[in-house]
This record gives structure tokens, sequence and C-alpha cells, in this order.
């Protein structure tokens, strides 16, 4: 496998990999809202 | 109206969202595109076109969702009229996002039933002692209704019926039904492929054979990701970037917005849609290069997979070549394989359902069951033409004209309308609000100008397709005075079945001219079937406007 090829793989997979898990982690710790009762109750007050 | 329905969880929400986008076309449609753009530098056009086109029009369709879900509207056509109340014109262009989902789903279906039917043949063992050719035919028998694989009469279509039956089902529990399935479906779709992409990057040249002495993975890995960067000024790379960016993602279906509509509005958008737009991405990316060429590249060689790369590969060539993995190994792989396909199908049309579903609930108060099985019925209809005359073009038809063009026109006025009508100024601010990532503001510029200018380059691309899809080529014709060399692929000459009628007018056996005289007609009902739902769905929210002016008046 030439060089270019093995750089481009591994150089756009860990970017990939690395995003995918940086976004996921981020969702998975972020912190939880207080549920609504409705859309109404939730909305912001003009 | 109706009860209100909410998702379950977020983790939930984005395992849907991504499973809406996670397709076939990861696994089948994206390595193909590569290969045939540039290698690896097909890789740069791709990741730009998904950093400047495809994540914003994510940000775009999960806000308006989210801001029509705010007033009660869970369709597109009165999202984007609540985008401009003033015009109710936007309404009617919102007819795409229900129209989509419903007639792609009609023949994605399908495909999935396909799978369905694979899985099965995998685990019986069908095609342990078959030939390359064999079980290439297998596929051929199995799309013609007349043949049986089975010994069950009109198998095909059974399967497709049992297919749309399952996806009706699930969808007729709602929300919960679809976000169960999700979360049980993308877990094992990414196992699945994690397993097969793993054998797919070790089996370096132990596939070889006396037939096939040269087979490499290692060579087909090789050639999916050498870059060859003069392509890089192709506009025929570029536009192939932005054409599998847009579809892998499903924009422009109205199902997203449908989603999203159900998003409590103080919740996250922003990193919502990014982490369900960067798992598609690690399903597309990662996955979907690691399977399909390595395995066929390691067992058949890479000359094998230049000439023959295409979506067939997956039903007409996988099964042979697990073969070569001993009976065992061959049943499993066969079945993660198919499992994997039927799983990303089955998350993306339980999606296709929602808006027909969130619609009918919204404007005539119908029940989720009524909804559902009212949606299994018109798939029914509309999708029993792409089994019984798949080989007279009707299946080519559908996904010609509402899973392309229909997409891509969709995308195109939901961007402008959300940009220009709506305006950047609340835009932006939706977009962020209740944001747990703060989105970079380069962004608020290229929602503005960039996105919808590369979809109308995507736009004109496809309505003026250049001869050969030779740019170049057509361009100096232009300038030379010769005019601009249209292809039969492009979106004007598609209208007028230019290819079918030059081979009609180059046939000279009567036989041949008949059967593609009767193509020409199965089209052409093809089309007017799609017509027919285009203008019920628009008749319908005719009537469901007027209702709503009633109850105002």
């Amino acid at each position: 496998m030439s060089t270019s090829a093995l750089v481009m793989m591994i150089g756009t997979m860990s970017v990939v990999i690395s995003a995918t898990a940086y976004f996921f982690v981020k969702v998975l710790r972020a912190p939880s809202r207080p549920e609504p009762d409705s859309y109404t109750d939730n909305d912001p007050k003009d | 109206m109706a009860e209100k329905e909410a998702w379950g969880s977020r983790v939930g929400l984005i395992l849907a969202m991504a499973g809406n986008a996670v397709g076939l076309g990861n696994f089948l449609r994206f390595p193909v595109q590569a290969i045939n753009n540039g290698g690896g530098a097909f890789i740069i056009p791709y990741l730009t076109c998904f950093l400047l086109m495809g994540i914003p029009l994510l940000w775009i369709e999960w806000s308006s969702g989210r801001f029509g879900g705010k007033s009660g509207h869970h369709s597109a056509p009165f999202i984007l009229n609540s985008l401009d109340p003033k015009r109710s014109f936007w309404k009617y262009l919102g007819v795409f996002g229900i129209f989509t989902n419903i007639a792609v789903a009609a023949y994605y279906c399908y495909i999935e039933s396909w799978t369905m039917s694979y899985m099965m043949h995998s685990l019986a063992g069908t095609f342990r002692d078959m030939n390359q050719i064999q079980v290439a035919n297998f596929f051929g028998q199995y799309v013609d209704v007349m043949q049986t694989t089975t010994g069950i009469p009109f198998e095909a279509v059974l399967f497709f019926v049992f297919c749309i039956v399952l996806n009706t089902f699930i969808l007729s529990k709602g929300l919960s039904g679809v976000e169960r399935m999700a979360k049980i479906g993308m877990p094992l779709l990414i196992l699945f492929g994690v397993i097969l992409a793993i054998r797919g990057l070790t089996l370096g040249t132990s596939g070889a054979s006396l037939e096939h002495p040269d087979a490499s993975a290692i060579a087909g890995i090789n050639f999916l990701w050498t870059p060859q960067y003069d392509s890089l000024l192709n506009p025929k790379v570029w536009l192939a970037a932005a054409g599998q960016v847009f579809f892998t993602l499903s924009l422009g279906m109205g199902s997203i917005q449908c989603y999203a509509s159900y998003i409590r509005s103080k919740d996250d958008i922003a990193l919502n849609a990014a982490s369900a737009g960067f798992m598609n991405e690690f399903v597309e990316v990662v996955l979907g290069s690691s399977i399909v060429i390595p395995i066929a590249a390691g067992y058949l060689g890479l000359d094998w997979v230049k000439e023959n790369a295409g979506f067939g590969m997956a039903f007409q060539t996988m099964p042979y070549l697990f073969n070569n993995w001993g009976p065992v190994l061959a049943t499993l792989a066969g079945f993660m394989w198919f499992g994997l396909l039927f799983f990303a199908g089955i998350t993306s049309s339980l999606a296709m359902g929602t808006p027909w579903m969130a619609f009918m609930r919204d404007e005539f108060n119908w029940s989720q069951q009524k909804g559902a099985w009212s949606f299994g019925a018109i798939v029914l209809v509309l999708g029993l033409p792409t089994v019984l005359f798949f080989q007279q073009g009707v299946f080519d038809e559908y996904d010609y004209w509402a899973g392309t063009v229909s997409l891509v026109v969709f995308a195109l006025v939901e961007s402008i309308l959300f940009a220009w009508v709506f305006g950047m100024d609340r835009g932006w601010k939706e977009i962020n609000s209740g944001g747990d990532i703060q989105v970079p503001k380069i962004y608020r510029f290229i929602i503005k100008f960039i996105t919808p200018v590369l979809l109308l380059f995507v736009f004109i691309g496809a309505l003026l397709t250049p001869l050969g899809n030779n740019w170049l080529a057509a361009k100096t014709s232009l300038l030379s005075g010769n005019g601009w060399p249209l292809d039969n692929a492009s979106i004007i000459r598609q209208i007028s079945n230019s290819g079918l009628r030059e081979q009609i007018a180059a046939a000279t056996d009567p036989q041949i001219i008949s059967n593609l005289n009767d193509k020409l007609l199965y089209i052409s009902g093809a089309r007017i079937l799609l017509l027919a739902l285009f203008i019920g769905i628009s008749v319908l929210v005719y009537i469901a406007h007027h209702k709503r002016t009633q109850k105002t008046a």
C-alpha cells in the first residue's frame, strides 16, 4: 500500500472517528434539562 | 389538536436521526463514488461539501423543524409556512416534504425486502454451493416476479408486502416505536459493520486463487485511498462529492424537520445535529470504505472491481465472496451483511412514514394507527408497480424523480426560505437556542451564502449535465460556439426520454423496438403515478389550509 494512500486513509478515518466520538461523548455528558409539561410552558416569555 | 408526542431520550433521537441518514448508499454508493472520482482525493471535496453544505443544511432542517413544532406543526408544508406565514405558497412547496418520503418509501421498501429475503437465504444456506455466476443470476431470478427461489409463488411481492406491514406496524406505535427500532438497529448495524470492516481490512492477499491470482484486499484499499490530486480541478468530482454528501444525510426530504418538530423548544439542536451528522459520516467513511471494495478486490482482484463496482455488488457478489470463509462463517457473514443493510434500510424507511402521519394527525386529527396504515396502503399501491415492472424501469423512474431531483429542489427552497426570508438574524438565534455547543460564527455567512450557492451548483449540474459528464469538454464546446452538449442523464433530456428514444431509433430488431416502446409506456405510467401523488397531497394541503382559515375566522 502506498504511503500517500495510507496517510490519506488513516488521516481521514482518525478525523471522522475523533469528531464522531467527540460530539457523541458531549451529548452523553450534557446535563439533562427539566422535563417541560408542554411546548407552551417551555417557551421563553417575551 | 391531537395529543402531543415527544422523543423519549436524547440518545434515542440522535440514533433515530442517524438511522434516518444511514442507508444502503453509505456502504454501496460512497466507495464507488470515491473510486470513480479521484480515489483518496475524493475525500477532500467530500469533507469540504460536508462542512459547507451538509452540516449547515442539517442545522437548517433541525431548527426549522423545532421552530414549526412550537406552533404544533410537524410536517413540511406547515413548518415551511410557519417560517413565512404571510405567503401561503410555501406550504405548497412544502408538499415535496411529504411527497418525496412516500414516493421514495414505495421503492425503498422493495430494496429493504431484498435484504430481508437475502438474510433468510443466507441463514438457509441457499448460496452455499453457488458459483459467482449462479449468485449473480439468483438476483435476476428474484426480481423477476414470475420466478421463485423458494417455491413460494410471487416471492418478491410477498417479501415486499411483509416489509411494508412490518414498517407500518412499527410506525403505528408512534415515535416510541421508531425510537426503539433505532436503539436496537443502529448499534447492531455498527457492530456488524465493524466486524465486516475488520475482516475487509485484514484480508490481505489470503483470498487469491488460481482463477484470480492477483486478488488483494490491500490493492483495493490502496486504489480507494490513493489521492489523484489532479481530479480536484474537475467540476465533475466536486459535483459528485456534493451529491454524495447531500444524499447520504437524507437532506431535502422533510423527514428531518418532522423528527425535529418533536424536540422540546428549549432543547439543543446544534450539538444533536452535529452528532447525528458525524455518526452518519463514521458509518459511511470508516465502515463503508472498508467492506465491499476490500473484500471484492481480495477475492476477485482490483480489475474486476474497477469494471463491476456498483450497487449490484451487494446482492450479486457478496454472498459468493462470503462462501470463501467456510459454511459457518459464510452464513454468519451473510446474515450480518444483509442484516446491516436491513437495519440501514428500515431506520430510513420509518423516517419516511412520519411526515405523512404527522400531517394527517395535525390537520385531520387522524390517530397514529390510521396514519400508519394509510401510509402502508399508499406505499403498497405506489410500490407494487416497482415490484411488478422492475425490469421495465419503473423503479429507476421513481428513484430519479422522487429520490434525486425532488430532494435538491426542496433543499434549495428551504435554504433560501430559512436564510433569506425567515432571515439569518432569527435563523441564527433559532439554531443556537438551547445549544450545548456554540456554532462557529463563520457558519452564519456559510448558511446565508455558500450553502444556497452550492445547492444551486448541484441543481444546475443535474439540470445541464454535459455529455459524458465531461465539464471541461462542454466548456470548450460552448466557448467555440458549438453549444453545450447535454448528456442523456441531464434533467432536461430525462424529461423528454432522449436516451430511450435514441435507443428506439437505433434498434432494428422489431422485438427490441417493441420492448423499448413498452418501457416508454411504463415510464410514462410511473410519472403519472408520481404526479397524481403530488397533486393529491397538494389538494390535502389546500383543504387543511381552508380548515385552518375557517377556524381562525
